[in-house]
């Protein structure tokens, strides 16, 4: 889930939390609306998230998965298993206060967790995490994605999007600007960019302008933007051998978030 | 949008009918992390230690002698001459027919005395000019206990000599000074009936019990707001209530923390209890073989048939009702401060903040303190029956005029307003609090608070 400051991000995930109810409309939650039992089968890890300083960490976790609706048994054996698997074995008796940015944010990754939720709602979870911590939750959450597990992300990091998200939605005002397959909307905002490499210069390129232009041991490479495809163009230079490589270039995800808020969505709305 | 969807099995569904009631985990976490810290502990148990020793040390120190403070005297009048004052004060005299007011201060400055008493006798030996005119040099400031000995001896002397004048005996006039011991009894059942009444005790028990519900729903309203504004700062409070609702987690949290508070008001009546029984069992029979002994010896000790006194009154009070009414009025005033607290904690971002919105708050309860002596002196007047039918300073007042024995039916209404008004203030407090705790960086207004009410 995509959006400027002040769209409205977090006022939806609080509404499928529960934790503020909606103006006007209704959730669903699979083939029926949202109850308020529903907030067992949700993880959610709020973008201001915290823990209790003086509480040690394994009771406020066994806290928080109880009230989830574990029992303490339950939420022991499934807590030793992450604590495990995330290298915290010895924050068990630790106090909060005594751990590292990075160590409570493990912590509080388990608490979101440690329920075996249905749907995982994470706001802006990479931040304050080193690299390691980062790649190693991203692991992590793809592996509960692929155990079964929707995912909601709401992020401004786009590589993360790019490189975790099947489905993105892109908010403003409280709107939903696009939404969809994240391929689907590329392709959808692919504005004629081509990249087409050649190993000698070419000195025609009909109706198409060359953006870039730069050469490296392959030959050289073009930049080219085209309103209609460039498959003559392109036939030809391979054709007479010319041609390295032809690629389309699809925006990326922070163009299209660019592009959405300044000028709004090309459609009002994605199939 | 990703859907909110999943093909995993609902095999949480089974869990969740079965899934406890969150408020009594709430209530377990705050009344445990509490009570595990070890200032509980010291503060239970050393609690009413401290608070005995409040009491007597300063009366202890209070009694102390004094230093002795020499006092030299330019007794121009002859008026105390050659009263030795006593003996934090003993009194000195310089020759009048030697010195003057200059000399005897020159005198005095280098001497080793601690204060210089002139008193002058002016044209002719007038009372009224010499009342006047007294003056005293101190080293230091003279403390008020020496001032007050003087004030004392000299009016003492200027009485009989003015009496004297008018062709009085001041010694008759010391035999015509009478006071009056009335001895009041409480009518009631017979064994009320039989025993003097115990006003005095009651206005201490009144007076003490006022001041503890006071400070016992203050301290812990307060444990609530800090509790709120601990979560909010900690931002720990948007996770908790993706799983509870907010309004369980204000209530979970005021009972858990009232609990604590309920606990540590029982240690304190077993410990005192116990001491009670202590100083019942080994001094009463003690003091009633002494009372024998002297009986037979026909000189009675005053102190000690006081002493009896006071295990006969203490018998004659209703505790089991003033320790019930503690504890209503206890977790009555504290749901309705502590919902007020909560909803305050939410609002703001630190304890600092909190200052602007307390003192409104927290007013009733300190107009219920200054009232106290007024409702001492009528229980059963109307501004005691007011302030004990308001909800805000019902515990305070009530627990004020209890020792005094008031009619029932004014204890259960003054109760069921009270209950009645902390049900509608937790239903508002709930309305703020929901919308304060997700409220940061923004500076609170009452008029905002106002609004959140109405969301």
């Amino acid at each position: 889930m995509l959006g400027p400051n002040g769209a409205g991000k977090t006022s939806f995930i609080r509404i499928m939390n529960q934790i503020t109810a909606p103006d006007e409309g209704e959730v669903w939650f699979g083939d029926r609306k949202l109850q308020p039992s529903d907030i067992a089968r949700i993880g959610y890890l709020p973008e201001e998230r915290g823990l209790y300083k003086k509480m040690k960490v394994g009771e406020q976790v066994l806290y928080l998965a109880r009230l989830k609706g574990l029992t303490t048994a339950e939420a022991k054996s499934r807590a030793k298993l992450w604590f495990e698997r995330l290298e915290m074995n010895d924050f068990w008796d630790k106090k909060v206060e005594d751990l590292s940015k990075g160590m409570a944010q493990k912590v509080q990754f388990v608490t979101t967790v440690l329920h075996q939720p249905e749907l995982l709602i994470f706001d802006e979870p990479f931040t304050g995490f080193d690299p390691i911590n980062t790649n190693l939750i991203k692991k992590e959450i793809k592996r509960l994605s692929a155990e079964g597990a929707t995912v909601i992300f709401s992020t401004h990091r786009m590589e993360s999007v790019e490189e975790i998200c099947d489905h993105i939605g892109l908010i403003n005002d409280g709107q939903v600007m696009v939404e969809g397959p994240l391929l689907d909307i590329r392709k959808e905002y692919q504005n004629g960019t081509y990249a087409i490499t050649t190993k000698n210069e070419v000195a025609q390129w009909g109706d198409a302008e060359i953006i870039s232009k730069n050469s490296h041991h392959m030959g050289i490479a073009y930049m080219v933007k085209s309103e209609s495809y460039p498959g003559t163009t392109v036939s030809a230079l391979a054709q007479s051998g010319n041609l390295v490589s032809f690629e389309e270039v699809l925006p990326s995800v922070q163009d299209i978030f660019i592009e959405i808020v300044e000028h709004g969505p090309k459609t009002n709305r994605h199939a | 949008m990703c859907k909110i969807f999943s093909s995993k099995s609902l095999n949480t569904d089974l869990k969740l009918t079965a899934m406890r009631n969150p408020i009594l985990l709430i209530i377990q976490r705050e009344f445990l992390s509490r009570v595990r810290k070890k200032t509980f502990l010291v503060v239970t148990v050393l609690g009413p230690l401290i608070f005995a020793a409040m009491m007597i040390v300063p009366a202890i120190l209070a009694s102390l002698p004094e230093d002795e403070k020499r006092i030299i005297v330019l007794d121009e009048a002859a008026l105390i001459v050659p009263n030795e004052g006593r003996d934090e004060y003993p009194l000195e005299y310089l020759d009048p027919r030697e010195n003057d007011l200059e000399s005897a201060k020159a005198f005095f400055t280098t001497s080793e005395y601690d204060a210089f008493l002139y008193i002058p006798t002016g044209e002719s030996w007038d009372p009224d000019f010499i009342k006047n005119n007294i003056l005293l040099f101190g080293k230091d400031d003279p403390s008020i206990n020496m001032v007050q000995y003087l004030d004392g001896l000299l009016e003492t002397k200027l009485n009989e000599e003015k009496l004297l004048r008018n062709g009085v005996d001041p010694e008759v006039v010391a035999q015509s000074v009478t006071q009056v011991n009335i001895k009041s009894y409480t009518m009631g059942d017979a064994e009320e009936e039989a025993v003097q009444s115990a006003t005095p005790i009651k206005m201490a028990l009144g007076y003490i019990a006022g001041m503890m519900i006071y400070f016992f729903i203050f301290f812990y309203a307060v444990q609530v707001m800090r509790g709120v504004i601990e979560e909010k700062t900690s931002r720990i409070v948007e996770v908790i209530i993706s799983s509870v609702r907010p309004y369980q987690l204000m209530m979970g949290k005021i009972l858990g923390i009232g609990s604590v508070g309920v606990v540590q008001f029982l240690i304190w009546v077993i410990l005192s209890g116990g001491i009670y029984l202590i100083a019942s069992t080994f001094f009463l029979p003690e003091l009633l073989a002494n009372q024998a002994d002297m009986g037979a010896a026909g000189t009675p000790n005053v102190q000690d048939v006081e002493g009896l006194a006071i295990f006969d009154i203490m018998r004659s009070i209703n505790f089991p009702l003033i320790l019930g009414g503690f504890l209503f009025y206890f977790f009555g005033g504290y749901f309705l401060f502590s919902a007020m607290f909560a909803a305050l904690g939410s609002a703001i971002d630190q304890e600092a903040d909190s200052q602007q919105f307390m003192l409104p708050v927290t007013l009733p309860m300190i107009l219920a303190l200054i009232t106290a002596t007024n409702v001492i002196q009528e229980p059963n007047g109307p501004l005691a029956f007011w302030m004990s039918m308001i909800p805000f300073t019902s515990p305070i007042t009530m627990m004020i005029r209890l020792p005094f024995g008031i009619p029932i039916w004014q204890v259960f209404l003054s109760g069921a307003i009270l209950v009645g008004t902390f049900f509608a203030m937790v239903g508002l407090a709930g309305k703020i609090y929901r919308v304060g705790i997700l409220m940061y960086g923004k500076k609170v207004t009452w008029k905002e608070l106002y609004k959140w009410l109405r969301y």
